[in-house]
Formats: structure tokens, sequence, C-alpha cells
């Protein structure tokens, strides 16, 4: 199964990667290997089968409402690219 | 002294044979001088690990010390260890130093152990030979012209190597198992939620699992021991009480009921390899065993499934690598997009961001059903082969991986390929079950590994089962001609 | 051609937990930036989500107020997109199995009339963090900051059916919502405080058509008034496009509060596919019906049920006791002042009347009441008794909101008591009668019937002799004595 440049711009918008002009057909035909790989699952009958996102059956257990994390924000803030007045700094954001 | 296991470290530490500082130095030293053959690890904390032999040596001389005082052991650089860089093998996570520590990594220094330092794998554990690593491809001690397997092909190499007795590692389709088999080491992944994930880099989050890889089932149960268990910072770590996975290493296998999947004998399977395997299942016939014919008749969908599962939940676990709060940030970003386009892209290597990729596919609008949601419904598939077959044997064995160790480079421009070399070893993670790979010979000269699939939360009897074997042979014990 | 406006609402309401949805971060407001985000809300590597139970617990609150289906088993999902103040680059939110299922509750509208809107679901989900724009900061480098503190606290968002049919019943819809999550205690509700928010979903179509025309999403209406003229501008936006042969687009739009008008969010239109799939850190939440059934007994009264009490048990009027139950800190209020002063009707009146005019003019919400209900009581218990009449009541209120202490400690201290004393009032109106001859004789010479329309304005010259105090019930007696006896 071939995927097309145009489809592996569109997920790599999605996914915030950049991909280069020159390596895009080789993503596109690599993707399409795996692809292939992947597209044997269509030939498998699984009519009324539930979908398995956990290997377990189990349930979650929920936690106590307690605030328990003090404020460790210079650690943290200390491992961010950039930031200024406690403040993590990203290019301007347009809503 | 490298030559020691975990269970003869700790005799000797408490018999004042040596101490642990002595022991610690003696494996630093060795990394020093040999890893620049191997690349087994990505950081080396010496002067912190002599720290800790001191004070485990304190420990040990007022005759309170816990399970692992003064045993080296290093972390797979995926598990986050406070004030150490932890990487993951990217170049996203290269200037990452974690202000907490792993459950895993915890669980350690409470139970007294030093750590070396980290070791390498392929990048954000995506790999089957260690050559995706941002900090160059890992070495096989068996054959430095090959791959030791992946992920944990740092851990695997340097155990192997003889740099230390034991490390820490992590599983999400293989990752444990395959490069042991590669190695000539003995490597668990344990049932899904035994051993904690938090602080483990998530790369597939209902698939990854972390275990050990070290020289004997022995010292594998040993540490198991430490790993496991309830954590409830995990959701989905089991609550269920941990144990002493020692305890039954002696009990009889008689009478044992072995499973052999015809599926894992067919096409693709090399020829030594398999010859291996069979030996391995007759000697343990004259253990005791009976081996049963079963079948895991979904067992070709395991590698497609898990191809869409865990790029799936890769893509999302990703994310957070955005160059905002921490990581890799493109120089001078011209905007918000150009960011995040530009520190993932150039933040990550190739086989991660066409797994992410692939993931955002199978997850989007109009793909959805056809992949993501037909991958989980194969999945209960498999689940249920092994639930069938484990109504009738006690144990599942095969082999760990088709092939022995291939050539570095060799697999590169195919990642099918590569993929394919997962392929006994993924549906253990899909279905959640207990794998192990133990060493049984040797193909074109190299390590075999017989891979054990026990029933869920079977881990002491898998290790059992795993023990006894290496009572009666010596594979274990065989040593890379590099290590010498 | 008539127009027919269809809204649904998506209402984000902040449940009021200590501590956040999946960490055990504070969720306090006001914190300097970035002190209440953990390494989960940070989205570290390796960090884990747990859910909190009282998160949970307040959303079956929620669904049981609704009367709503529970979701036994409800299940996470990462629901995918890429933004600064979502640190995971996902939300944990639910999808298919959220935590509430269908319900419907009752609106009540101005004209009196109620109508029934239909609840599609509700389902917990995390807030993202905020963006700052460079205002904050001294250098002018024109970059955003991110402030993650908020990150993580839990929301329930709840999802109408396209039920509304104008501006004024989404409004009452939300209005609804907001008395029911006070009411509950599950959220304070602080609409300026972002508690509470509002995406509302709006189209137009032509009266009588059954298929819904296609629809505008305006995000972030945060004030019950931009709700209205938001829909109101939106819906008037929708119908000129079309009659001027244009096509509606479904995109999302923001409302411009100091221009009036809505305009679209381009910027959010590109390529929004959020690939959700079930969160894989989290398992399925089961609740069990014991859990369930607990909460129910544990529910407090609601507005409907308090409405028909207030009705029933003290006999007010239907709109009344509808305005008092809207929010339950004026029911509250209502109710101790009702029953301490054993006037329920009077303490109404006082309550929607003087009370609301007080608090309306300090912008004061009835918590912060400069008059406490003990001592609205008190003022309507000496009314009661005669002590002082409902005029000099008003003068005795004001004194109270000055913070003059109680009912009784302003009558005393500025000697407002009324005057009973049939002597005094005697006096009164010899004195009236005196000072106005003229008057006096014109009543004498009246027709009879005309007499006791004229008495009003002895009454009046009476009434402000002694400063309003005199007992007007004794004034109309003796006057009416007096001037008989001049006849």
């Amino acid at each position: 199964m071939a995927v097309d440049a145009q489809t592996v711009e569109k997920l790599a918008e999605l996914a915030r990667i950049a991909i280069s002009k020159e390596t895009i057909d080789d993503v596109s035909s690599r993707l399409g290997d795996v692809l292939q790989l992947v597209d044997q699952l269509q030939a498998v009958n699984t009519d009324g089968v539930e979908p398995m996102a956990h290997p377990l059956d189990e349930v979650q257990v929920l936690r106590r409402d307690q605030v328990t994390e003090p404020n460790r924000r210079e650690e943290f803030l200390a491992l961010a690219p950039q930031t200024e007045a406690g403040l993590y700094l990203v290019p301007k954001v347009i809503d | 002294m490298h030559q020691l296991t975990i269970a003869e470290i700790i005799r000797g530490l408490r018999d004042r044979q040596f101490s642990s500082v002595e022991i610690t130095s003696h494996l630093l030293e060795r990394i020093q001088q040999l890893d620049s053959q191997f690349n087994s690890f990505i950081t080396v904390t010496g002067e912190q690990a002599i720290q800790q032999a001191a004070a485990a040596d304190a420990r040990l001389a007022q005759g309170n010390a816990p399970a692992l005082c003064g045993v080296p052991i290093a972390h797979k650089d995926i598990f986050c260890t406070n004030g150490v860089r932890t990487s993951c093998a990217s170049k996203m996570l290269d200037n990452f130093v974690p202000p907490y520590d792993a459950t895993v990594v915890d669980n350690f220094l409470q139970a007294g152990a030093v750590s070396l330092g980290k070791t390498n794998m392929d990048e954000f554990a995506m790999g089957s030979s260690n050559e995706s690593s941002y900090y160059g491809a890992v070495k096989n001690p068996w054959d430095v012209e090959r791959i030791p397997g992946g992920s944990s092909g740092g851990s695997a190499a340097a155990v192997a190597a003889q740099l230390v007795p034991a490390t820490t590692a992590s599983d999400t389709g293989g990752s444990i198992r395959q490069p042991a088999a590669m190695t000539g080491t003995t490597g668990l992944k344990p049932t899904y939620g035994r051993v904690s994930r938090w602080g483990m880099i998530a790369f597939a989050s209902s698939l990854d699992q972390g275990g050990p890889i070290a020289r004997t089932a022995e010292d594998a149960a040993l540490m198991l021991s430490v790993m496991a268990g309830p954590d409830t910072k995990d959701s989905t770590c089991l609550d269920r009480p941990t144990q002493d996975y020692t305890a039954n290493l002696n009990e009889s296998i008689s009478g044992l009921k072995i499973g052999v999947p015809s599926e894992y004998f067919g096409e693709g399977l090399d020829s030594e390899v398999g010859a291996r395997v069979q030996e391995a299942l007759k000697e343990y016939e004259k253990l005791g065993a009976e081996l049963v014919e079963i079948s895991l008749p979904h067992s070709k969908l395991a590698v497609p499934a898990y191809y869409v599962i865990a790029p799936a939940e890769a893509s999302a676990n990703l994310s957070r690598f955005d160059g905002v709060r921490y990581g890799y940030r493109c120089e001078n970003p011209a905007d918000l997009r150009d960011l995040y386009m530009r520190s993932r892209g150039e933040g990550f290597g190739e086989e991660v961001k066409r797994r992410i990729l692939v993931g955002s596919y199978a997850l989007s609008a109009g793909y959805y059903d056809a992949y993501y949601n037909k991958a989980q419904q194969v999945r209960r598939l498999i689940k249920q082969d092994f639930v069938d077959a484990f109504q009738k044997v006690d144990v599942i064995m095969g082999p760990t991986a088709p092939n022995p160790a291939f050539k570095l480079g060799e697999k590169n421009a195919d990642p099918v390929a590569m993929y394919l070399e997962d392929i006994y070893t993924i549906a253990t993670n899909l279905a959640g079950l207990p794998g192990m790979s133990i060493p049984c010979g040797f193909a074109h000269g190299l390590p075999v590994g017989l891979q054990l699939i026990g029933n869920y939360l079977d881990e002491a009897r898998m290790l059992n089962i795993a023990h006894q074997f290496q009572q009666a042979s010596d594979w274990h014990q065989k040593i890379a001609p590099a290590a010498q | 051609m008539e127009w027919e406006v269809v809204i649904g609402l998506e209402v984000h309401v902040q449940l009021a937990t200590q501590s956040k949805i999946f960490s055990g971060a504070s969720t306090a407001f006001g914190a300097e930036p970035n002190t209440q985000a953990c390494a989960i809300d940070l989205a570290m590597p390796g960090t884990l989500p747990v859910p909190n139970e009282e998160a949970f617990r307040y959303a079956v609150m929620f669904g049981l107020a609704m009367n709503a289906e529970i979701g036994k088993r409800s299940v996470f999902e990462r629901k995918n997109y890429f933004y600064p103040d979502l640190p995971k680059g996902y939300q944990t939110t639910q999808l298919e199995q959220p935590i509430v299922g269908a319900g419907q509750i009752e609106i009540h509208l101005e004209d009196g009339s109620s109508k029934t809107v239909r609840l599609h679901h509700a389902h917990l989900e995390e807030d993202a963090g905020k963006s700052l724009h460079e205002a904050v900061f001294d250098s002018g480098h024109g970059m955003s900051g991110i402030d993650l503190n908020r990150a993580g606290t839990p929301l329930i968002e709840i999802v109408s059916e396209p039920d509304m049919r104008s501006a004024a019943e989404a409004v009452a819809y939300l209005k609804k919502i907001h008395s029911i999550v006070t009411y509950l205690g599950i959220s304070d509700g602080d609409m300026s405080q972002g508690s509470l928010r509002c995406d509302a979903n709006v189209s137009v179509r032509l009266k009588g058509e059954e298929e819904l025309g296609t629809r505008a999403e305006i995000k972030n209406l945060n004030s019950f008034r931009f709700i209205e003229k938001a829909i109101k501008v939106e819906a008037q936006r929708q119908i000129d496009l079309i009659e001027d042969g244009g096509k509606v687009v479904q995109e999302t739009r923001l409302y411009d509060a100091d221009k009036n008008e809505t305009r679209s969010m381009r910027s959010k239109e590109v390529a929004n596919d959020y690939r959700y799939f079930p969160c894989p850190d989290l398992l399925p939440v089961v609740l069990s019906d014991e859990y369930i059934e607990q909460i129910r007994a544990e529910l407090p009264e609601l507005p409907d049920a308090k409405c028909a009490r207030f009705e029933s048990e003290y006999g007010l009027s239907a709109y009344d006791a509808d305005q008092l139950t809207q929010e339950r800190a004026t029911a509250d209020y209502f109710e101790q002042v009702a029953t301490k002063s054993g006037e329920p009707k009077l303490a109404a009146n006082w309550v929607m009347g003087e009370l609301a005019a007080l608090l309306n003019r300090e912008d004061k919400s009835i918590v912060d009441s400069p008059v406490p209900a003990e001592h609205l009581a008190s003022l309507i218990a000496r009314i009661k008794d005669n002590t002082i009449s409902s005029k000099i009541a008003k003068q005795v209120f004001e004194a109270m909101a000055n913070g003059e202490g109680d009912a009784d400690t302003v009558i005393e201290a500025k000697g407002l008591k009324q005057v009973t004393d049939t002597g005094a009032i005697e006096k009164l109106v010899d004195d009236v009668l005196a000072a106005n001859g003229a008057q006096v004789e014109n009543y004498r010479s009246a027709d009879p019937d005309k007499r006791p329309k004229m008495m009003g304005f002895f009454v009046g010259q009476i009434m402000k002799a002694s400063k309003g105090q005199a007992n007007p019930q004794m004034i109309n007696e003796i006057l009416q004595q007096k001037l008989n006896a001049l006849l």
C-alpha cells in the first residue's frame, strides 16, 4: 500500500514533525511498507470481538483528594529552554 | 570479580571477601577499559557509585543491610534518575536531568544497590538492534560487528561483557528477551503491571514493562524481587503483594507440561536456532517435563497488530516532547508552529518519527476503525489463544528470536524486516503475559535464546523452570570473547 | 420569513476538589504562576496520572441531580492536539463512555413558563493551563508565557441537546446548571474566575423546518450577559447571511464584547483531527450501585424540590419561590429570615426587595451581605409586633446596612420606636387640628361622604409631626373621635 506525499505531509502536520522535501519520498515509501505489513489485519474476521485496550481486565483504583505535591517550580523551570517571570516562554500564541 | 553473579556478590559482601567499594571500583575500571568497544553505557556515574558503595559498606558493617546492599547494577536510560541525565537515547532528552526517580530506581536505592550508570538503548526503546540510539549503536560482545539486539541492547551487552552483573531493562515488544537471546544473557519481562512504570519513559503504555537482564535465572529472581510490587503512582500497576522470587527456584519440575506452539517453528526460523531450541526441549524432558504440542493460531497477526497499537500509543506519549518545558528546542523558532515542527523534527531520530507518523495515521479520522480498533480486536484473539493454551499447559516454550544476532546495518534499510525479528516475542506483550529468554546454545557461533512464556503472574514458576535448566546446562556460563 | 434559533450549550464547570484530577497538586485559584504545577501536570517524562476519587463523586452527584444515567463504567480517552497550555500534547477526557449519560432538566423562563432541556451527556476531563501575552513581561520580546497552575484542574463538560430556541432560554438553562452545581457544592460557580464557562452552538432555520441548520460554535463565553448578547448577535449574523444569499460555515467563532460581534477563529480550524483513543495509562473506572446509591442518599435538596417546598411550607407564590431558590445562598438566607422572624411572606418581600436592591447597589453577593439574616429577621419581628412601622423599617434597614447593629440596637439608638402612648398621640392630634383651622372648617362643612377622604390630610400631618413614629392605627382612631366631637 502506497502512501502519497500529501498524506505524509498531513500526518507530519498532525504530529508536528518537520519533514524535509528531500526525504519525503523516502518517508512515504517506508510508511507504505509498514502499512502494507499492518494491512494483514484487514483479512481477519473480528465480528463481535470486543477491542482490548488493556492486557488485563483490571479496574482503576482512585486516589483520595489530597494535596500531596509541594511547589517545586524552580527545579522544574530550570529544565526549560526559556523562562521568564515564572512562566515558560513560547513564540507568541495567537488565539 | 566481574565474573561473579549477584548471588555470589551478596555472599561475598556478607562474608567480607571483598567490599562494595572494591567490586564497584573494579567494574567502573572495566567499563572505562572495555566499553569503548561495546558502547553499552550512555552515562557512567562513577563518583556517585563509589559514594553509594561506601554507604553500602557501612550498612553491611552494621549488619542491617537490605537485600541487594552493595551490589552493583545499571539502569537502562529509560528509567528516570534523580540528578542523573536520563536521555532515552534521544537528542530530544540529551540535556534532561530529572528531579525525580523512577519507582524501579527508587526500589533499588531502598534495596541498597549501587548504580554504575545508565545503559544505551534504541531511541525511546523503538528498535530491535540498538542502532537507533542518538549515542551510537551498541555492539554485541560475542561479535562486535553484530547488533546486541534491542531496544535494551546496552543493558544486555553490559551484562554479557561482564561490565555489570545485572541491569534493569524494559520490554514493549521483546526489548528485554530479544537482546538477552542475542547476547547469551537471561532476561525476564514480567506480567504487565507487575513492575511499576512510574518514571519509566513511556513508549507504548499498555505494552511497556520493566524487567531485569542478568546472567542467571537466580539473579533475575533476585532483581525481580526488588523491582516488582504495587505502586499507587501507576494506575496500571497491579495491586497484588510481591514475593521472594528466589523461594521456589530449587523445586522439581517433574511433571511440568510444556506447550510447544507449532507456529513458532515454521517458516522464517533459522534451522540452527530451531535445532538448539529442540535440544533444550529435550533437556527439559530429561528433567521430567512433558512436551505438549499446542497451537496459537493468531500468532502471525501479532506483528501487524503490534505495529498499529504500539505506534498509536507512542504517537500520543511522545507529544509531550515539544521544546517548551524541557528537552531539545530548535534554534530561533519563527513562530509556535515552527517551534513544534523543528524541535520535534530535529530532536527525534528517523525510526521514532516513522512510528509517530504510523501511529497518527492509525488513529486519524477515517482510519481508526480499520487500524486501531481492528488491531485491538485482534489483540483479544491473540490473548485468547494463550488463555486456551494455558488450560492445557503450565508454560509455553519456543525460540526467542528467529535468527541470531545480525550484522550492524544489515536491516537498517528495511524497517519491516527489522520488525519481524520480534515475531515470537510481541504476542506476550499484547497479551500482557510474562516472558523470559535463557541461553540454550549457539547457532553460527552466536548465542541462541530459549523463550519461556508463563501464565499471568507466574514469574516465580518461570524462574524455577529456567533455574532448573541452568542447573542442568552451562550455556549461561559461556563468556563472550570480548569480555575475557 | 420567520426564523428560529437553535442553541445547544457545552458548559465547562471546574470542580471544587482540593487537588487536581490526575495529580496531588493544589487547585487553589490565584497562586503565583507554575507554583501549583507538579511533575505530572507538567507532563514530565515517565510521569503517570492517577484519578481523583472526589472528582468522580462530584460528577455522579451532578448526574443524579440531572436525572441522568450514571456511567457505571467510564473510560478516559486522549484527545490529541498541540497547544502550549496543554503539556502532554493531549487532553485526557471521556468520549465513548462518559461518567454521566443522557438526562434532562426543567428550566424556568421569565414569563413564568417552563421547558425541558435534554442533556446529551456530561464527562470528566482536565483543564488546560493559560497563555499570557507580552503585557506581563518587561522586555519586549513579544513571546507568550505559559502558566500551568490550572492544567489538570478537574472539569465536567456538560453537553446539552440543541433544545433551546432563544438566547433567554440559553441563559435560563445556564442559570439552572449554575444553580445545580452550587447547590451540590461541587463548584464555586464563579464565572469571573472561569469556574463556569460556556461554548454555544448556534444555528438558525426557518420556522417549521425539521432539519438543523449549519452551526457555528461560539467559544469561551464567561458571563450570563455575554452569552445572551453573543447568541443574539450570532443568530442575527446567520440570518442576515442567509437572507443575503450566503451560507453559514461550520466553524469556531469568538465573541468580541467591545464590538458586540462574533468573529471567525480560523487559526484553530487547521485540520482538527483529534485522534481520540482510550488512554492506556488509565483503567476503566467501575462504580458500584451501592456507591451511587450512597451518593444519592447524601444529595442535598435541589432547586426544584426547594422551590416546591417553599411554596407549600411558606405559602409563597410560585414566582417568589422560584426567585428565592435560584441560588442556594439566597434560599438559605431567606429560610433563616423566614424561620427566625416567623413571617415568611414578609421575609420574601424583604429579601427580594430591599435586600436585593442593596446587594445590587453595592455589587455584593448574598453571602457577603452587609445585613446578616438574623438582623433582617429581627427587623421583620419588630414590624410584626408593631414596634416600628414598615416605613420606619426601611430607615432601620439602611442603618443595619451601614453596620449599625441589629434592628433593636438601631431602633433604640435612634429612638425610632413607634409611639403607642394615647396621651402623646392625642397631643399630636390636638396640635395638628389647632394649627390647621381652615382645613378643620372645610371638613365640618363637607358632605359626610367626602369626609373619610379628607381625613388623609390630617393623618399625613400627624405622622409627619411624629416623624413617622406614631402608630397609624391609633392616629386614625383618635383623630376620628376628635373630628366627630367637632361636628
